[in-house]
């Protein structure tokens, strides 16, 4: 059985956000590029415990990105996994990025693909979706939990005001966020390995972008804290009812 | 052109945050000139005919029961073939639980650009741009969308509900479901409560309550006003609360009208999640504790001095 684990690189969650080229790039300047916390947790850490129990398993990684993600790729190698792939195309559309990641996923013949739930700096959550549709395969979107009985999936997702517990045949595409697994720092042994493992660089296929980034922006800055005399609660009552006016 | 907008629902009941996506929806068709139309996969417990006060002139139905449960695949098919059918269009859901299982899928099979995570109507005086949420609420992207048919993913709490007069039209949409490939063994809703996402007011607590027995003032503080109640990471992964109430860079995203964070002293990762909350209100004994930054209003004190207060005022507020 093979699976494909999605890696993105992301900025460290303490980065500071800043943008320049007339805001129109990320400045990158200081900052340090972290594998998405969503992937590096639990889509890839569920991918190794399946091996775990199985050691016929094979695990792959897939990167879209330039060759500054290679870093990443590796420490996600270092975690576990036996290889990787990096189609060598620097992008944000999402579409974009699924098509190379449906290509892969097509030629590879994966019984299984996980993405995380999104990627902490574009916020898209799109990605496992599109690369469902384009394989016309099923989507759970946002596991908290995930289990395999030989090739039945039983899933636990998040549904709007509570959970659902489905059982699908593989292959499938599954989203996956806290709850599919714990977080593990590689080890030793880990980190010497993956300085080995195949990492295969591979050319993008052609698509157009269907969406393009025109310009950020930051959020107007608070005005400053009101702040309220420790034994006075009732006067932030006040001013929560009759300044603020939310309730 | 027409805007459609999906209708997402539960046990009957439509979606706050689907609500919202009408009036999003109603607005920009306006706006466009053109007309804004619902679509119902599945069946509600009140008339749908109804939703027209929410600015859309017809609902396009397939009612049947099996559609109740939301399988993106099969859901997919339906919602493209008709729209394909209906010719260039933007179609907009609520980027909440159903919108991210189901916009994608969508978005694909029109090979249509996808935004999700909008906050604001596009701005239509040079293409069409639409402002998300970007680096986790710390800011936002103007993201174009270059083709003839859009699909934009509004996010929970980012558009206010619009409510009018009127009746939308039903027309049955005639669907060829394809057979569910997944199995939905069970589903339980979490009753009794309301659920976080889409909570106008949320009350929150860190560390500072030092643990679960403690709860009992963050939950009657939270029932007085109506609200949700959220938590810190460590105290979801130390089990003094459950998983689905950590807020943050890595737990749920929330903008609530008003976010009330107590004992919590507002790390970054922490106000990744809840930095687009229109008020915030902080109670912390430490007046060097971060969270304070970010606020609206504060009060540097003891949590388990100052939120009984707080509760006692509440009740005479609400005259309880
Ligand atoms: C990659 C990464 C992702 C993360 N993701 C998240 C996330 O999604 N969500 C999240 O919350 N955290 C996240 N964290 C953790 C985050 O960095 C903080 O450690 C965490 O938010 C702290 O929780 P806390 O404020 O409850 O606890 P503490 O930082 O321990 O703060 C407790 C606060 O309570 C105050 N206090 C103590 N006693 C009282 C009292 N009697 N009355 C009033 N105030 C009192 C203290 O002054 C202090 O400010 C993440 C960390 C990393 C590295
Ligand atoms: N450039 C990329 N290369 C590989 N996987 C990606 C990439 N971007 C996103 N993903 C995967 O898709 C998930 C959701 O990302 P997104 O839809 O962009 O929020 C991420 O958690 C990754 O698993």
């Amino acid at each position: 059985m093979k699976i494909l684990v999605c890696i993105s690189k992301t900025p460290d969650t303490t980065a500071k956000i800043a943008f320049t080229n007339n805001n129109t790039t990320f400045s990158g300047d200081g900052v340090q590029w972290i594998i998405n916390p969503y992937d590096e947790w639990y889509s890839l850490v569920r991918a190794i415990e399946l091996k775990e129990q199985d050691p016929s398993k094979v695990i792959h990684l897939i990167t879209v990105g330039a060759a500054d993600t290679e870093p990443i790729i590796r420490k996600a190698l270092a975690i576990g996994g036996d290889e990787a792939i990096r189609v060598n195309l620097d992008t944000h559309d999402p579409y974009t990025i699924a098509v190379q990641i449906a290509e892969v996923a097509k030629a590879g013949g994966y019984d299984l693909i996980f993405t995380g739930k999104e990627t902490i700096d574009y916020n898209g959550s799109s990605i496992g979706g599109m690369v469902a549709e384009l394989l016309d395969l099923p989507y759970i979107s946002l596991a908290t939990k995930f289990d395999l009985n030989g090739t039945t999936a039983t899933v636990i997702r998040e549904i709007e005001g509570g959970e659902e517990t489905d059982e699908v045949a593989l292959p499938l595409v599954v989203s996956c966020q806290k709850g599919v697994a714990e977080q593990r720092i590689p080890n030793m042994k880990g980190i010497m390995s993956a300085r080995t493992k195949p990492l295969k660089v591979v050319e993008p296929v052609a698509t157009q972008p269907l969406t393009g980034i025109v310009s950020f922006e930051l959020p107007p800055a608070k005005a400053g804290v009101k702040l309220v005399p420790a034994d006075q609660p009732e006067e932030l009552i006040r001013l929560l009812h009759e300044e603020a006016r939310v309730f | 052109m027409s805007v459609y907008i999906f209708i997402d629902h539960s046990e009957g009941h439509v979606k706050k945050a689907s609500l919202e996506a009408l009036s999003y929806g109603a607005t920009l068709a306006s706006q466009l000139n053109t007309t804004a139309e619902g679509i119902l996969l599945g069946t509600l417990s009140t008339d749908p005919a109804l939703l027209g006060k929410y600015g859309i002139t017809k609902v396009h139905q397939a009612a049947q029961e099996s559609l109740n449960a939301l399988d993106s695949q099969v859901y997919a098919k339906i919602i493209a073939d008709f729209v394909s059918a209906a010719g260039d269009s933007i179609l907009v859901f609520s980027n909440n639980l159903s919108g991210k299982a189901v916009a994608p899928r969508v978005a694909v099979r029109l090979k249509a650009a996808l935004v999700t995570g909008a906050i604001a109507l596009p701005d239509t005086s040079k293409g069409f741009v639409v402002k998300k949420t970007v680096f986790s609420g710390k800011a936002f992207a103007n993201i174009s969308l270059n083709t003839p048919t859009k699909v934009i993913a509004l996010n929970p709490n980012a558009y206010s509900v619009k409510e009018g007069e009127g009746k939308a039209e039903i027309v049955p949409l005639t669907a060829t479901a394809p057979a569910p490939k997944v199995r939905v063994v069970s589903a339980t809703a979490a009753t009794g409560h309301v659920p976080l996402t889409e909570a106008e007011i949320v009350v929150s607590g860190g560390r500072g309550l030092k643990g679960p027995e403690n709860w009992g003032i963050i939950e009657e503080l939270a029932n007085l006003l109506g609200a949700a109640t959220a938590c810190s990471r460590p105290v979801a992964d130390a089990h003094w609360r459950p998983h689905n109430e950590h807020v943050g860079q890595t737990g749920i995203a929330i903008a609530p009208n008003l976010y009330i964070a107590i004992g919590i002293s507002g790390a970054i990762q922490h106000l990744a999640g809840v930095n687009r909350s229109k008020v915030i209100v902080v109670i912390n004994k430490d007046p060097e504790a971060p969270f304070f930054k970010a606020a609206d209003y504060g009060i540097v004190g003891d949590a388990f001095e100052v939120v009984p207060k707080m509760i006692t005022a509440v009740k005479k507020l609400k005259g309880k």
